[in-house]
């Protein structure tokens, strides 16, 4: 095939095959989100294996589980998600309350929602943030962390921690809400809904963005099920499913009353869910679907996440009232030295990554006899493989970005 | 969820592949040999109104009381069970399998415990195999690639086992 006649230039990229190169990215690389490395063999500017070393953030939680009591074991489930810390409390503490059958009072249950939808928000605004990053956008990144320090410090004011936060614990919450703290955060709510616009025009519509992004990395549904991807990867290949709907009654119970969607695209139309209008009264269309994405690519990873903000803040909002309408206690955590009934408990949330899962078998004593933590980002990161056989080594990093791994998380 | 009708068609399919079964546990599990445990997840990936077609995790405990005093008051011999969560997208059920096997094929030896790998029935089981047999020292018989994922690839040892001992050193770094 000769050179000169070529309209696309792309063409000969990927006609011409030049000596095989292996690429190590990483494990320091600042687009792989801490310390993941990817062993690339590349052909000229082409990926044609990749594979993922993780492990260097090993920290054997599980083992640490064996040697503490249930109460005690909560600081080490915020260090695996640790954008996430609050979502990662409430996995441990639910595993527990089911195998000792314990119920939380209504209060802590809004408490719960209130505080894990609001780091939600933080954890989908980092991601938003640092996928601008990658793809050489500084500015998002400024405007997310500028909204996510003011969640921060709502938080510091919750339990004093601003990343670790051990606050929701087994049994409820290990302090009240503050009093006013509800005002606080609804200030927030209502400052930060005029910004959620800025973020599309930033990245969102963004041309370079898109070209960037769009139909790149594209995940089939029967993939993302086969390689046990969930959350935001699973819906943004169009599967519906989210376990605050679909998952065991004791956690779907804490939703209970809540109205809101799953972001998901529709089989047929392809439209996502427009109940963000119910947000804003003033009539926000948000964007259209570009042309060029295709259902499963990287745009539609990011887009399900910056549409989940926004159910999110519906979920605030609501969870505000029914909070400030109860009265009584919101919960006190279990003793430090509970004993444990034997037996055995499984549960998964879904943290903002994806299904996090917590199991725990217990022999009758206060430590338990094996802890397990099913992380999400543990098989969300095992589909970067396949997804970038045959993509350009610059989009590498926007397929790892897309899918929004946490290495805390991954080797727990 | 239905399991008595799941239940009843394993049953007549794999007959004594199904050990037990616990339907009053907190999580209903179902228990299997090692040597039925690929037909069983095949035919529940794809059984009719059911179809698991997502495993959730793998887990492997080690059943093992370190102390002869504590050893003698449990009725159990020494083993290692590995739990299957399984759960399904299209029916948002949930399912528990296990199997138990011995702690090791050849103490003396050494040799690892043999148990059929599901990595052709869920392709995300690879990775949680991989896991497993790092920390839990598990053989999976037909694993593509078989090594370690968390630990170094000159490791010693299985952390998960309840009679490791973690290691004086490595590679000159004090171990404790």
């Amino acid at each position: 095939m000769s050179a000169t006649n070529i309209d696309d230039p792309r063409v000969i990229e990927f006609d011409v095959r030049t000596d095989e190169m292996l690429i190590n990215m990483g494990p320091q690389h600042p687009s792989t989100h801490g310390v993941l490395r990817l062993a690339l063999r590349t052909d000229g500017e082409i990926v044609s294996d990749l594979e993922p070393h993780i492990g260097y953030l090993h920290r054997c939680a599980e083992k640490i589980g064996e040697n503490l009591t249930a109460r005690q074991f909560v600081p080490y489930t915020d260090r695996m998600d640790y954008l996430a810390a609050m979502n990662m409390n409430l996995g441990w503490a639910l595993t527990i309350e089911k195998l000792l059958d314990h119920d939380v009072p209504e209060k802590g249950r809004h408490l719960r929602v209130l505080i894990c939808e609001l780091n939600r928000v933080a954890s989908h605004l980092v991601a938003m943030g640092t996928y601008g990053l990658d793809l050489g956008a500084f500015s998002p990144f400024l405007y997310a962390f500028r909204e996510r320090e003011k969640i921060l410090d709502l938080f510091e004011k919750t339990c004093g921690a601003r990343l670790t936060y051990s606050y929701i614990a087994p049994g409820g919450a290990t302090a009240d809400l503050p009093s006013g703290w509800t005002a606080e955060c609804s200030e927030f709510i209502n400052q930060f809904k005029k910004v959620i616009p800025e973020f599309h025009t930033l990245l969102t519509t963004n041309a370079i963005f898109i070209a960037r992004t769009a139909g790149i990395g594209v995940l089939s549904p029967r993939m993302a099920i086969d390689y046990g991807c969930t959350g935001p990867v699973l819906r943004g290949s169009g599967v519906y499913h989210d376990l605050r709907f679909h998952g065991e009654e004791r956690y779907t119970e804490l939703y209970d009353g809540y109205e809101f969607d799953v972001i998901c695209a529709d089989s047929e139309t392809g439209k996502y869910p427009d109940s963000h209008q119910e947000v804003y009264q003033d009539g926000l269309e948000y964007p259209d679907v570009p042309a060029d994405a295709i259902l499963g690519d990287c745009w539609h990873r990011f887009y399900v996440r910056m549409l989940e903000v926004v159910q999110s803040v519906r979920l605030i909002e609501q969870s505000i009232a029914k909070y400030d309408a109860c009265s009584g206690s919101h919960g006190e955590p279990i003793k430090l030295t509970q004993k444990l009934p034997v037996g055995e408990a499984y549960l998964e949330t879904e943290a903002p990554r994806g299904q996090m899962g917590f199991y725990v078998v217990s022999d009758g004593q206060s430590k338990p006899w094996r802890v397990r933590a099913r992380s999400s980002c543990f098989s969300n990161l095992y589909v970067t493989a396949p997804l970038c056989r045959g993509v350009l080594l610059a989009d590498v990093p926007a397929v790892v970005g897309s899918l929004d791994v946490v290495m805390g998380e991954i080797d727990r | 969820m239905s399991e008595i009708a799941l239940l009843t068609q394993l049953k007549d399919k794999f007959g004594d592949g199904v050990v037990a079964v616990e339907l009053d546990a907190i999580d209903a599990w179902v228990e299997v040999t090692a040597s039925a445990l690929v037909g069983v997840c095949e035919f529940l990936r794809d059984v009719k109104d059911y179809h698991f077609d997502m495993c959730n995790c793998i887990t492997a405990i080690d059943y093992l009381h370190t102390d002869p005093k504590k050893a003698e008051k449990v009725d159990w011999a020494p083993h290692i069970e590995l739990v299957y969560h399984l759960s399904s997208i299209a029916t948002k059920l949930t399912l528990v399998i296990k199997v138990k096997i011995p702690r090791w094929k050849d103490e003396a030896a050494q040799q690892l415990p043999e148990i059929p790998s599901v990595a052709g029935v869920w392709t995300t089981a690879i990775w949680h195999e991989r896991e497993v047999y790092d920390l839990s020292g598990v053989n999976f018989i037909g694993h593509p690639e078989l090594k370690r994922i968390l630990c170094p690839d000159d490791w010693e040892g299985y952390p998960l086992r309840k009679d490791y001992e973690m290691p004086l050193g490595y590679h000159g770094m004090r171990g404790r």
